[in-house]
């Protein structure tokens, strides 16, 4: 499995909390350009697993490594400085600020010159053009209401501008936590083709949810998750869901199916 | 196993039929309102729009009624002179509201940074350029000591405010000894903390400094919340801490500014205050608090952070001003000013609770 162009990957992390151990020795590895699900039952230690990744939490032990490169994230912000985003399930977007000005949240871009150095004002005609421009790009935008405000919008027009947000910074990785969670069938529908535009545009995407056929429809592979680390990385062409939700209860050894435990 | 091959053909039969509905719901499509939900949407986008009505309905009627006594240039600019004190200090309460806080010790700050400068000039001697930045200096340590008992201690505004409240107050009455500094001793060795209460006469109307200081103030802060990252990060900040976190903000030191910033404000209202009354006294201002989150609430501004625009607060500092002025000139009784303010302030949040709802 090495012959593929791996953006990220981890092995042998380690997390413990006390004597619960989070994350038990994980290996982790994410192909540039594909749909990666993470499965796995509640307490398998998936949200551990991404926290690692994005920068949440800070592993005991283990490596992880973007484009080749050891990397040592502090904070989600650190991992954000090598292009590594996250949507998270809670969304993170101030309801009372506009479009535009939530896609920049956190990064504001300032005019330049002395305008944005000493009077640090901010460069509202270049964020909003582009702001425009990402959310056309994943059609999302009937141009007039970028001045929207975010609480105005619908679950799945915030988590479309929560995923645009994203997409629209990432140089590498884009990590969905549960982003069908709370939504309709529709609107699913929406984001599932906003993840797919988001991978055809080369970025990898790593999607955590507990949706099985939302998982089975987008995902290139899938990593289950199981007693703090990966048991096996299934292919959706391979394994049926009913396999898959075998192997991630434990109810069936992956080895024992004739694709193997690891896709290739 | 026919449920796993389903799925791999893309999608489930049941999303197939919501899928021929067309896949309209992202699309940020404009829908048909009423005329309510259209009102709804208009306050909501425009947080100044109704405290801008009630002023000019205000002003109307008292034309109307009083005449050429209250439209005269001269009433106008009393009007302002009268709401100076009070607008820069809801400057101050603004930048705290929109974080989802209260100070309650405005007020005492501003005494407390006027009897600073008062003594530092008049009682030590010093330059009244060093007076003055004594006092700002005094203001920017009274917001610091609020902001890490908020931050650092994470203790409700409210509560820290309160106690610092009195706090501040006591110890205003300890460095003065409960004494005022008279006018002529303030004209003598400081005149330049009597610069707010000079004034230009335009067509007979009488624009104090202190005045024209506060329209600077308001517009120096509507220029960095609404034109500078700081701004998008108080509103943010005030309006969801945890989400403005997640998107890189660091709260606590907004938080942390916003009281530093707040406590320089009110020391320049301190300013103003010495000014307006000419002389330093400990027991002045003692309503200031209270009147500050009045014309924060009259304009608007929500008091569960996050929402509401700084020019709203000039406004409700106005409406508070012209009711009493217009009241008073039409002979009205002064308990009957203070209902109508009470009036204003429950109509205002009643209106923010309905604003509120998206």
């Amino acid at each position: 499995m090495s012959t593929h162009d791996l953006v990220m990957k981890a092995s042998g992390l380690v997390k413990r909390y006390g004597h619960v151990t989070a994350i038990d020795g994980a290996d982790f590895e994410l192909r540039r350009g594909e749909i990666l699900a993470v499965i796995g039952d509640n307490g398998a230690g998936k949200s551990s697993l991404i926290k690692a990744l994005s920068g949440a939490l800070v592993p005991d032990s283990g490596e992880v490594l973007l484009d080749g490169k050891k990397m040592k994230f502090k904070s989600p912000m650190d991992a954000r400085k090598a292009g590594i985003e996250t949507v998270y399930q809670n969304l993170a977007v101030a309801p009372s600020l506009d479009i535009a000005d939530n896609l920049y949240l956190g990064r504001e871009r300032l005019k330049p010159g002395i305008l944005g150095k000493v009077f640090r004002m901010l460069d509202k005609k270049a964020m909003h053009d582009h702001a425009r421009e990402k959310l056309s790009e994943l059609g999302l935008l009937t141009i007039q209401n970028i001045h929207q405000a975010v609480e105005t919008l619908s679950g799945g027009q915030r988590q479309g501008v929560a995923v645009a947000r994203s997409a629209a910074f990432a140089r590498n990785v884009v990590i969905m936590d549960e982003p069908t969670a709370a939504l309709g069938v529709k609107e699913s529908r929406k984001v599932l083709n906003l993840i797919k535009d988001v991978r055809d545009r080369g970025l990898s995407v790593i999607l955590i949810s507990h949706n099985m056929p939302h998982v089975f429809e987008v995902a290139d592979r899938i990593h289950i998750h199981r007693l703090g680390k990966r048991c096996a990385v299934v292919k959706p062409d391979t394994h049926t869901m009913a396999e898959a939700v075998a192997i991630m209860t434990g109810a069936m050894d992956p080895h024992e199916h004739p694709a193997g435990a690891f896709a290739e | 196993m026919s449920n796993a091959s389903t799925a791999n053909n893309n999608m489930a039969e049941h999303e197939r039929v919501a899928d021929s509905a067309g896949g309209a719901v992202a699309n940020f499509a404009t829908e048909q309102l009423s005329l309510v939900e259209r009102a709804h949407r208009f306050f909501h986008s425009n947080p100044v729009a109704a405290p801008a009505i009630v002023l000019l309905m205000a002003v109307l009627v008292f034309s109307m009624v009083i005449g050429e006594r209250f439209l005269s240039p001269f009433n106008l600019s009393l009007i302002l002179q009268q709401v100076t004190i009070i607008g820069i200090l809801g400057i101050a309460q603004t930048l705290i509201i929109l974080t989802a806080g209260i100070d309650l010790s405005v007020g005492a700050i501003m005494v407390l940074t006027s009897v600073i400068m008062g003594k530092t000039a008049v009682m030590l001697g010093f330059p009244p350029v060093i007076a003055f930045m004594a006092g700002m200096a005094a203001g920017a340590f009274c917001g610091w000591i609020n902001g890490i008992l908020v931050t650092v201690l994470r203790l409700p505004p409210f509560i820290v405010t309160l106690g610092t409240w009195n706090i501040f107050f006591a110890l205003n009455l300890w460095y003065s000894q409960s004494e005022t500094i008279r006018y002529k001793a303030i004209a003598e060795a400081a005149p330049l903390l009597h610069w707010t209460g000079q004034s230009i006469d335009i067509l007979g109307a009488k624009l104090t400094y202190g005045s024209l200081l506060m329209i600077g103030l308001f517009a120096l802060v509507w220029y960095a919340l609404n034109w500078t990252p700081w701004g998008r990060h108080v509103y943010a900040t005030g309006d969801d801490p945890a989400a403005a976190k997640l998107a890189g903000i660091r709260t606590e030191r907004v938080l942390m500014s916003v009281y530093v910033v707040a406590g320089v404000i009110c020391a320049i209202g301190a300013w103003a205050l010495i000014g307006r009354i000419g002389s330093v006294s400990p027991q002045a201002g003692m309503m200031a608090n209270l009147d500050s989150i009045t014309a924060v609430v009259i304009g608007g501004c929500s008091l569960f952070g996050g929402r509401g625009a700084i020019w709203g607060t000039l406004i409700g500092a106005l409406v508070v001003g012209v009711f009493r002025n217009g009241l008073a000139l039409a002979g009205v009784d002064v308990l009957w000013q203070e209902f109508t303010v009470g009036l204003l302030i429950i109509v205002a949040v009643a209106m923010d609770q309905w604003i509120r709802k998206a």
